[in-house]
């Protein structure tokens, strides 16, 4: 028997433990894309059901029902209405949980009247005893005409049933539960015989949604069956009454619910995580927490990238044959990747948190504490999950502000996102707070550093919430306040979902952003090694004549690391920093920190990777000397003052706080607000903020 | 006798009679926010809005002004 893959597409409302399900299907095996044109995140992956055949699984968008209220939700209907996609499913599998069963069945009705085969998933079985719940799966299998999988991912019961079901798609009844078309028979009626070949359910939800599928003139069904907006909506009223009046029928005899043995534990949790003040004292307290562990936690192992990457670059640079390309790889490629590779601690650990913070249900509660406060500010509760995920990266961020209805709080949250401190400005604030901040403690347990970098977040939030302020001023939209936010049961987060969610958030961030770092470390290399004129080619007799013509001894040392200077100072880089230090100047900085800032218009973090390869391209090639402790060393030619003094310090750390300098976050804005009025605006406003911001600090501080 | 769901105390039970289809998002009717089924109302956000409740056996939050959309009938 030649071997076969069978499509199958994962279906379910948001916090029913989809993505655990598809986990532990596919566990490793899984790919993470973007659907085409659009910023939806597209997961698959491969999964073994015998040995003949595999299993091609689509984890899509969560979904409270077929009626798409977002571009998330509306990949699930595009994929479910097109036969012609090449990954419309064999099968759906319609994941449901124990506890929220009923409202979950909605979705399943739906799925089964567009007569695909479908499994149905009763999830996280395991709280069944703890709720008081049972159920009479024959009874409920033969009314909801499906096959059911009781399916525990916490107890990783149920997927061995799953797959056999899987296995035996073909034999599934492709029935619908129930004739939703009795909502307005003439309506239904008419439509049937004006398209015959078509699935009535099909015709419905082209004819409510906003979306073209079925090759159908959408002006020919328009113009027979159009129904005005309210009508249409009294009608889908009516079909969810409908479809609840089936799914109540089905549960009073397929479900018994023993209240008195459920547990309230949610009511007491939420009773003290909500509490108007224990709720923000608790939410304050994470927060700190999060932002002490992040410093410290992660010094640890980046400082031993840091060294690591040093001593590598030596010994590289000692045992391989001089030449071009060993410099090319000691001094562009390996600091290149050393920049890079030390971030990964402080990024893992604030995916970690993020996941762990999302998955045990707690994010919910922090929407519902926050959003009357975030309303005076022209956005919703919502906003604060972006705003947090700000903190990893904005660009994911600003994708899940997709889920705020109402569409000036959507927009006002994600201008103001990238004000929120993102990973990539991690980097170079940790290296500057080394520079410029004392390690002490403060009241004994705070480290100073640690505090000055909670500052620097806090900054971050609050331009974000100012700016929105402002904002919500002079944006002069009207709009609903529609806001629904569900309320998970809290959950003990998996283990294998989180370490699953951050090693794919870091990897994402390594290689995409890596990418840009890694090319632009090489071309900064390239562009500080090499020059035109004989100002750069004849820098050594230049540098020799001048020590010789003044007459003064110098060990050799010395002389090289002063060639080497010169001839940095002479390269293409160096002729570029020196065309805009006329305008840095007044912030302080010298050419080499400008070139670092044309470089971070790519991604904030090559600050760190630029510094590091100017300055070991312009120092004597034995120096074991890592980034910082060069950074520290450096002189300003003329003064003989550090360069990275406190003012420059702190002007450079305001700069990064404030200005719009990344290529990728301008992109997605464009692709979310479908315009680039909003990221144009985005980059002038908040740059010249930053420079002006950072001109102030310097010339009070200096 | 019909109220707003906002009337309701927290911890009060009611079964909803009308909701106002215009300004009431697709979504919450899902959820189960229908004419005759139960809502709950669960707790009151520290600054008196938004509202959780227990509709329909789905726990979720709503602003004052939708839930002021939804009549409701106190269970007796």
């Amino acid at each position: 028997m030649p071997n076969s893959t069978i499509k199958v597409a994962l279906i379910g409302n948001p916090n029913v433990g989809k993505t655990s399900v598809f986990n532990q299907l596919t566990g490793l095996n899984q790919q993470v894309g973007n659907y085409p044109g659009i910023t939806v995140e597209k997961k698959q992956g491969f999964c073994t059901l015998d040995e003949n055949t595999k299993a091609k699984i689509i984890d899509l968008p969560g979904t409270y029902s077929l009626n798409a209220s977002s571009i998330d939700e509306n990949v699930v209907i595009e994929l479910l209405l097109n036969k012609n996609d090449s990954d419309f499913p064999d099968v759906a599998v319609v994941v449901t949980e124990v506890e929220n069963l009923k409202r979950n069945l909605l979705l399943f009705t739906q799925i089964k009247d567009l007569e695909i085969p479908t499994i149905l998933v009763i999830n996280m079985a395991d709280r069944m005893a703890l709720k008081g719940i049972e159920f009479d799966i024959p009874t409920l299998e033969r009314e909801l005409k499906t096959k059911i999988a009781l399916v525990s991912s916490r107890k990783k019961t149920g997927i061995k049933e799953l797959k056999e079901l899987l296995l035996n798609y073909n034999q599934m009844s492709t029935e619908p539960c129930l004739n939703a078309s009795s909502i307005d028979p003439e309506y239904f009626d008419k439509l049937r015989k004006t398209f015959p070949d078509q699935l009535l359910y099909k015709l419905w939800l082209v004819i409510t949604q906003d979306v073209n599928f079925l090759n159908l003139d959408r002006k020919e069904i328009e113009s027979n069956f159009t129904k005005s907006h309210a009508e249409l909506k009294r009608l889908q009223q009516k079909e969810t009454i409908k479809r609840y009046q089936f799914i109540n029928d089905t549960l009073k005899v397929g479900q018994k619910i023993d209240t008195s043995k459920a547990t309230d534990f949610r009511a007491k949790l939420d009773a003290v995580l909500t509490h108007k003040i224990f709720g923000y004292v608790i939410f304050f307290g994470i927060l700190l927490l999060i932002f002490q562990l992040l410093f410290d936690w992660s010094s640890i192992p980046m400082e031993f990238i840091d060294q690591s990457f040093a001593n590598l670059s030596s010994y590289a640079k000692q045992n391989l044959p001089a030449g071009e390309l060993t410099n090319l790889i000691t001094e562009g490629v390996i600091p290149g990747i050393g920049g890079i590779v030390i971030f990964i601690p402080q990024i893992a650990f604030l995916f970690l948190f993020i996941s762990v913070l999302e998955e045990s249900g707690y994010m919910s509660r922090v929407v519902f504490l926050m959003d009357k406060i975030m309303r005076r500010f022209g956005l919703s509760g919502k906003s604060v999950v972006p705003l947090i995920s700000g903190t990893a990266c904005a660009i994911p961020a600003i994708m899940s502000a997709r889920n705020i209805e109402n569409w000036k709080e959507r927009l006002i949250t994600i201008l103001v996102t990238p004000f929120t401190t993102c990973s990539a400005r991690l980097p170079v604030y940790a290296i500057l707070i080394e520079l410029i901040i004392p390690k002490t403690r403060v009241v004994g347990i705070f480290s100073l550093q640690g505090l000055s970098l909670m500052i620097l977040y806090l900054l971050g939030f609050g331009m974000a919430i100012f700016s929105a302020y402002l904002m919500n001023k002079i944006l002069k939209m009207k709009h609903k306040s529609y806001f629904v936010v569900e309320m998970p049961s809290y959950k003990v987060p998996l283990f294998r979902n989180v370490a699953i969610n951050v090693i794919e958030k870091t990897k994402a961030f390594v290689f995409g952003a890596g990418k840009i770092i890694l090319a632009l470390s090489i071309i900064l290399w390239f562009l500080g090694s090499h020059g035109y004129g004989d100002d750069f080619k004849n820098a050594e007799t230049i540098v020799t004549t001048q020590f010789q013509a003044e007459n003064t001894t110098i060990d050799e040392e010395a002389l090289e690391d002063a060639i080497n200077a010169y001839r940095l100072e002479n390269s293409y880089i160096g002729v570029l920093g020196k065309t805009i230090e006329p305008v840095i100047a007044p912030l302080g900085y010298d050419w080499k920190i400008g070139i670092a800032i044309i470089g971070s218009f790519a991604a904030r973090e090559v600050f760190v990777g630029t510094l590091a390869t100017i300055y070991s391209v312009g120092s004597s090639g034995e120096d074991e000397e890592t980034i910082k402790n060069k950074m520290a060393s450096e002189v300003h030619p003329v003064t003989g003052k550090k360069i990275f003094n406190f003012a420059t310090g702190i002007s450079l750390l305001l700069f990064y706080a404030f200005a719009m300098q990344c290529i990728s976050t301008l992109a997605i804005v464009k692709k979310e607000t479908n315009s680039w009025k909003w990221p144009a605006y985005q980059l002038v406003i908040m740059s010249g903020f930053a420079y002006v911001v950072s001109l102030i600090a310097y010339q009070l501080l200096k | 006798m019909n109220i707003a769901l906002t009337e309701l105390k927290k911890g009060q039970k009611a079964t909803i009679t009308e909701v106002n289809i215009e300004e009431i998002p697709l979504k919450l009717l899902e959820m189960g926010c229908l004419p005759g089924n139960a809502v709950e109302l669960l707790q009151i956000a520290p600054l008196g809005d938004p509202y959780y409740f227990n509709i329909n056996d789905s726990h979720v939050a709503i602003r004052k002004e939708t839930a002021n959309e939804i009549q409701v009938t106190l269970e007796k």
